[in-house]
């Protein structure tokens, strides 16, 4: 047994069953991967169509991936991880990489499709030539309400054909007939009222074989050609009708008199967004501020809520204190209560006509209630009273639990030697407290550096700032200014400029996690010498 | 254990002393109980009050009334409990799966030896690090590129919400429920083994039993944090029916804020239910939970 029972370093030992082998087994995996693959196939055989390859490529990878794992017995623990694991790379890993990706193009608004994409939509586009030729239309209608056209070149009467929208046109003979493949001539007293129909609609098949029905010049219709050819030569779309060309501009289609066609398409624009934020003197300092902001925000919420939650652990820790356990839970209650409900009921309580705070203030000051909303300072203020009131329950609890693990002995050591009570809490207690706790200071912060709801919820991160190229506000961070770029102006989505700075935000926050594993080694070596 | 010896300044301190500490802590502890309840208190008095604006409101309402909360539920407007309903769907089924996918990972890690291990742990905490929402670029752009193929996976759907979300699961929690893992001896393993169980079944008949209790930490905190959660929910839903409580809620708020301040208290503290009681009934699970690290949100 002892041998069976040995550790293998690591941690974790043989596998406690085999791979299963049995029929069933084998029936069952077969039947889900076969589901699987057939979707991801087809999945992917659309996205590299449509040119939305690096996702395609990492679907592809993570099934070829699953279905190993699930066919070989050699990698039988992986499957347990595999739901997760999978879900991980496409939803969380590939964003990341994705977001790399888009900090170097111009992903946004004007650039929101892929190149093949934008091609496609401008070549179907079309106009009518001077020198089209005038055909005359009869209509049928079938009992559908679908329409067809029946046309004759008046100029080479062989020349008649049938067209129904979305259809090539079909050759035909003779003169139209009443009826036509379960299609009804309308008869002429109808054709005034269905015209308005009629001309909206396109027969054929754009853009090669388009037609479409006068509204003005009765019983005439033309044909339509294709406006735009796209030259890979030149990488232009070349317009037909004038001869214009419309040259590739860091994507978008540009005539050299400055015309542009939409739709745009997403290029790659190398280190422009980065050089973008460290050298245009508004977008760097606005940059700084946020980031200050953001530091102070998450620093001051930790040690607000920190200092409080200790303190009172600690005045309440005492055996005398009556109702201990119902005062720590009334005083849970602010942690418990969502902030997409707290923020709200506290920015109502500080509305500066009508919240009961500030008219219990203004009692006191005769009148005077701070702008909680429209001055920068104030709104900061008012941002980490909810913070301090929302998250003091918090360390509270873990204090007070932290504070039971204490040894007594150093204390007594401690009074023996005649220390007062600031100083055993400055040399005991603290250091001790911030062992067990530090690690869960460093989250806090973390959490809090990216606390989009608060922020958010409380004013949108204003009051704005003046003059700023993107809207920003004084109590903006850097998640909530992020989103600004990249959600928040219809028509101004600047989804390449925002990955580029939520590149930073990642680069900050791996630095921030390098101390925090630093600190907290650190902080059980001082643990260690106390 | 006693703090006895640690806050005193002497040996030998006076009893008047002592009382007048005591006093002080329980008039702190009052200060703390207003400050802390105050804001619940107001909203509670608030929904109940008949004026419904923020103007001119007395803590306990003079004729309190159900008008608030019926208003609330018959706004043509603002469907708030269709809201209710989204949100309490979302969070359940994400928990279901979360918790799922956590305990299989988590078994996998603790009870096997493979070369992957370690790395992969490291790796998931590390990329967990960063919070989801900051890639909302890419999700949207992701979704909508799964939306043009399958529908109900694209952007204002659940399924494309519940991917996402998904995709965080692997974190903490599943540091969590391993150390419980590791915690529970291997001579059950092994003795399933010797009697022919394979590794699904040690999985299944012996060990889910016994890990019970972190999966209800693990479901509890999931479900807080699904129902809470604000961000991504607000970028990929787009339908005023589709909204989960936290859009819809703010949504609310920032239409005749001081108007409407009756009809929204009502809403807020029934918003905030779920998770007050959760919070009250589950406390000691919860809060060792959260001290070894799973920070809420």
């Amino acid at each position: 047994m002892s041998a069976a029972t040995q550790k293998v370093p690591g941690g974790a030992q043989a596998p406690p069953g085999a791979a299963p082998t049995g029929i069933l087994s084998w029936i069952l995996r077969i039947l889900a991967l076969a589901l699987i693959d057939g979707i991801t196939i087809w999945l992917v055989y659309q996205m590299v169509f449509d040119g939305y390859v690096p996702l395609a490529a990492t679907l592809a990878l993570v099934t070829i991936w699953v279905n190993i794992v699930f066919l070989s017995g050699r990698f039988y623990p992986l499957r347990y991880v595999a739901p997760g694991l999978a879900l991980m790379v496409i939803m969380v890993l590939y964003p990341i990489l994705f977001t790399f990706y888009v900090s170097f193009t111009n992903y946004g608004t004007g650039h929101l499709v892929t190149k093949e994409v934008a091609i496609e939509v401008i070549e179907s586009q079309t106009y009518l030539p001077a020198d089209a030729t005038v055909y005359r239309w009869t209509a049928y209608k079938n009992p559908a309400g679908q329409y067809k056209l029946w046309l004759v070149n008046p100029d080479d009467p062989t020349e008649v054909f049938t067209v129904v929208p979305g259809e090539e046109p079909v050759a035909h003979t003779g003169e139209p007939p009443a009826e036509l493949d379960g299609f009804t001539q309308i008869p002429t007293n109808q054709l005034f009222g269905e015209l308005g129909a009629l001309s909206s609609l396109t027969f054929g098949v754009k853009p090669d074989s388009a037609f479409q029905v006068s509204q003005t010049s009765l019983g005439q219709a033309a044909r339509f050609e294709q406006q735009y050819v796209y030259d890979p030569a030149q990488d232009a779309m070349i317009d037909q009708q004038t001869g214009e060309v419309y040259y590739n501009v860091n994507g978008t289609f540009t005539s050299e008199s400055g015309k542009t066609l939409t739709p745009g398409f997403a290029v790659m624009t190398g280190f422009q967004n980065y050089v973008r934020l460290f050298t245009d003197p508004t977008l760097s300092s606005t940059f700084l501020q946020v980031f200050i902001w953001t530091v102070v925000f998450a620093l001051m919420s930790v040690f607000l809520t920190f200092v409080l939650g200790m303190f009172l652990a600690i005045v309440f820790d005492v055996p005398e204190m009556p109702l201990r356990a119902p005062l720590r839970s009334l005083l849970l209650i602010p942690y418990t209560i969502p902030a997409f409900v707290a923020v709200p009921v506290w920015v109502g309580l500080l509305n500066p006509q009508f919240g009961i705070i500030s008219q219990m203030i203004a009692t006191f000051t005769g009148g005077w209630v701070p702008a909680w909303f429209t001055d920068p300072i104030w709104a900061k203020v008012g941002i980490l009273l909810i913070q301090t009131w929302l998250g003091f329950p918090y360390m509270f609890v873990v204090v007070t639990g932290a504070l039971q693990t204490l040894p007594n002995d150093i204390y007594e050591a401690a009074d023996l030697d005649g220390a007062n009570a600031w100083a055993k809490f400055r040399k005991i207690t603290l250091p001790l407290l911030l062992v067990t706790v530090g690690p869960l200071l460093v989250a806090s912060f973390a959490f809090n550096f990216n606390n989009f709801v608060v922020i958010s919820l409380y004013n949108q991160g204003g009051p704005p700032m003046p003059n700023t190229p993107t809207p920003v506000g004084y109590t903006d961070i850097l998640a909530t200014y992020t989103y600004n770029i990249a959600f928040g102006a219809q028509g101004r989505q600047d989804f390449g400029y925002a990955s580029a700075i939520t590149m930073m935000i990642f680069l900050i926050l791996f630095i921030i996690t390098q101390f925090q594993f630093r600190y907290t080694n650190m902080l059980e070596e001082r643990g260690r010498n106390v | 254990m006693s703090s006895k010896g640690r806050f005193t300044t002497s040996v030998g301190s006076v009893r008047r002393g002592k009382r007048i500490a005591l006093i002080l802590r329980v008039l702190l502890a009052i200060v703390m109980l207003i400050f802390a309840l105050f804001p619940v208190l107001w909203i509670i008095s608030a929904s109940f009050n008949p004026t419904g604006s923020l103007v001119g409101q007395p803590l306990i309402p003079s004729n309190p009334t159900l008008a608030n909360y019926e208003r609330l539920f018959n706004n043509p407007v603002n469907p708030y409990p269709r809201w209710y309903v989204n949100s309490l769907f979302v969070a359940t089924t994400v928990t279901i799966f979360a918790t799922a996918i956590t305990t299989l990972a988590a078994y996998a890690f603790s009870r096997f030896n493979f070369r992957s291990r370690r790395p992969l742990l490291q790796a998931i905490l590390l990329i967990q690090v960063f919070p989801n929402f900051l890639n909302m670029v890419a999700i949207f752009l992701i979704l909508q590129q799964f939306g043009r193929y399958i529908p109900a996976l694209g952007l204002n759907t659940y399924g494309g919400l519940f991917l996402v979300y998904l995709g965080g699961t692997l974190g903490a929690n599943t540091w969590l429920t391993k150390g419980y893992f590791d915690s529970i001896p291997r001579d059950l393993d092994e003795a399933a083994t010797v009697d022919g169980a394979s590794g699904w079944q040690v999985f299944w008949v012996v060990l889910l039993p016994l890990v019970r209790p972190i999966l209800v930490v693990v479901a509890l905190l999931t479900f807080i944090g699904t129902y809470s959660e604000y961000v991504l929910a607000r970028v990929l839903l787009t339908d005023k029916y589709m909204y989960t409580l936290a859009v819809g809620l703010n949504q609310m708020v920032s239409q005749q804020f001081a108007q409407s301040w009756g009809v929204f208290s009502a809403g807020a503290l029934l918003a905030a239910l779920p998770t007050i009681l959760i919070f009250m009934f589950f406390q000691r699970y919860l809060v060792g939970g959260l001290t070894t690290g799973a920070v809420k949100g």
